[in-house]
């Protein structure tokens, strides 16, 4: 009896370890119905991103000195892209999302061109570069609720909260990127970052949909001085402060400006001094 | 098997006895630490950009890369036994908690333990954003407008963690994450103590933000006091 049971527990515990090490292995990506495979994603990793990213993903590719923002280094696994929480590890559709979107402002193109299966397998082999990706999940992702209509009063109170929470100590009081602290800022690497410019009219780096902007301000951009507001924000007054940031983009013209101007309103430019000096 | 009762029966009385003896014999490191050279001048913090900070203060902030006392001492070093102490059998319960007052970080450096919960808490009429520049564990960054409650997290890995807010650029400070509970900072006389020392031989580390880490030995026998210095090298810039 006895050493049938030590048998059946030995059996258990090889299993245990066979199926452990088989998860801990398979250093795949996953989106909806397409898997990415690693060992595929090195080789277009090696053709379209070597040189930027460079051979150890570490972002100091050959490109690298001659490019401003610097590329990402994928050994740190911190994405400044993602739908999920501040200082957890973007979902693999976050990373697909950002491969296929390409990051305005920056050098990184839009890899669009690439097919579907292309882009995942590249996604699998990123993931590579940093053992987080065995040792932590992904954060569980921030729910973004349906959007509140857009009025005048939704309008009024996302301008007041820009006010509140001192949005524009970065982005400036008209959204231009020129608040009192936007000439100190650096990045996680201490490089030089500006805040983003609404006025400019140049496309949101995370997506340009009323969601995306929802979603950016709740994650945070992680590695650079945008913070989350996820513990500080309800879900109501987050979306008033979507409508608010549509009119500060002044070359874009959405139903949040052709709303202010049909009915007349006029907005109290941002205090700049009530918080903080100029 | 009647070997391995006999085996748990001589491990059951040794782990006894360990504790039994353990309690009684606690020894103490105390210790300076100095500095030889010439540290960086403190300077004066220009805070005008955020009045509801600057009028807190009479006489202007510091910088905090070296804080020196007379007599060449050095404040806000963290001395923490690294190596030879017994593996933690809980997290202390109660959280380590950092203040965000007058546009400042009290203290300027918090040792805590790994998984002992960290406050963070805002008690100025400013915003402030929390951006510990993590490596080793994970980095985040979280907005703390004024009047929000303070921020409850935890890092489980051990860590030096440069901690900044990019709203004010002048604001600096540390977590020094530790895997044990045996650790001080030095105070303003660069003064530390290492009380509840079971008798061994442990290695001291002193690490400061700007010059680096020291260790020496030190074995501790039966409830002596140990008096053990570290001298760093200071450099102006």
């Amino acid at each position: 009896m006895k050493t049938n049971f030590y048998k059946l527990l030995f059996a258990i515990a090889f299993l245990a370890c066979f199926v452990g090490l088989r998860a801990a292995r398979a250093q795949e990506a996953q989106v909806g119905k397409l898997t990415g495979h690693p060992d595929q994603g090195k080789q277009l990793y090696r053709r379209y991103c070597i040189g930027c990213h460079g051979p150890r993903g570490d972002g100091a590719g050959e490109n690298a000195p001659y490019i401003d923002p610097k590329p990402r280094n994928f050994t740190q696994a911190t994405f400044k892209c993602r739908s999920t929480p501040t200082g957890t590890l973007p979902l693999d559709s976050d990373l697909y999302n950002s491969i296929g979107r390409g990051f305005d402002n920056s050098n990184m193109p839009s890899w669009a061109p690439l097919t579907d299966q292309e882009r995942i397998n590249l996604v699998a082999f990123i993931k590579t570069f940093s053992p987080r990706w065995k040792n932590d999940k992904a954060g569980a992702p921030i729910n973004v609720p349906n959007e509140t209509p857009v009025t005048v009063q939704s309008i009024q109170h996302g301008h007041d909260l820009f006010q509140k929470l001192e949005c524009w100590k970065c982005h400036g009081p008209e959204g231009r990127g020129d608040g009192p602290s936007a000439s100190t800022l650096t990045d996680s690497n201490d490089q030089p970052i500006r805040p983003y410019n609404f006025a400019e009219g140049s496309r949101f780096k995370c997506g340009a949909t009323n969601q995306d902007i929802y979603r950016i301000f709740m994650t945070g951009v992680d590695g650079t001085p945008m913070p989350s507001f996820a513990d500080v924000i309800q879900p109501n007054d987050a979306w008033d402060l979507v409508h608010f940031l549509r009119t500060l983009q002044v070359n874009r013209e959405g139903p949040e400006r052709a709303l202010l101007k049909s009915s007349g309103t006029k907005l109290q430019p941002i205090q700049a001094s009530s918080g903080g000096g100029r | 098997m009647q070997a391995l009762r006999a085996c748990g029966a001589i491990l059951a009385v040794l782990s006894v006895s360990a504790i039994i003896t353990a309690a009684p014999g606690a020894g103490t490191v105390t210790g300076k630490v100095t500095y030889t050279g010439t540290p960086a001048k403190a300077k004066p913090i220009d805070m005008s950009k955020e009045p509801t900070c600057a009028k807190q203060h009479t006489t202007p902030e510091m910088t905090e890369s070296a804080v020196t006392g007379p007599g060449n001492t050095l404040e806000n070093v963290v001395v923490y036994i690294s190596a030879g102490a017994p593996a933690e059998a809980s997290t202390p319960s109660t959280p380590a908690t950092f203040d965000q007052k007058g546009c400042h970080y009290t203290p300027h450096v918090l040792a805590f333990e790994v998984n002992q919960e960290l406050k963070v808490v805002n008690s100025d009429q400013t915003s402030h954003n929390i951006h510990p520049l993590a490596k080793i564990n994970r980095e985040w960054n979280k907005s703390q407008p004024p009047g929000t409650p303070p921020l409850s997290e935890k890092y489980d890995k051990p860590e030096f963690i440069s901690v900044k807010c990019n709203i004010h650029p002048w604001m600096h400070g540390y977590f020094a994450v530790l895997s044990t509970s045996h650790y001080a900072v030095s105070d303003a006389s660069g003064d530390f103590k290492l009380p509840n020392l079971p008798p061994g031989k442990y290695t001291l580390t002193a690490w400061q933000e700007s010059y680096g880490t020291q260790t020496q030995e030190v074995t501790i026998a039966g409830s002596e006091t140990k008096t053990v210095n570290f001298s760093f090298v200071a450099k102006p810039y």
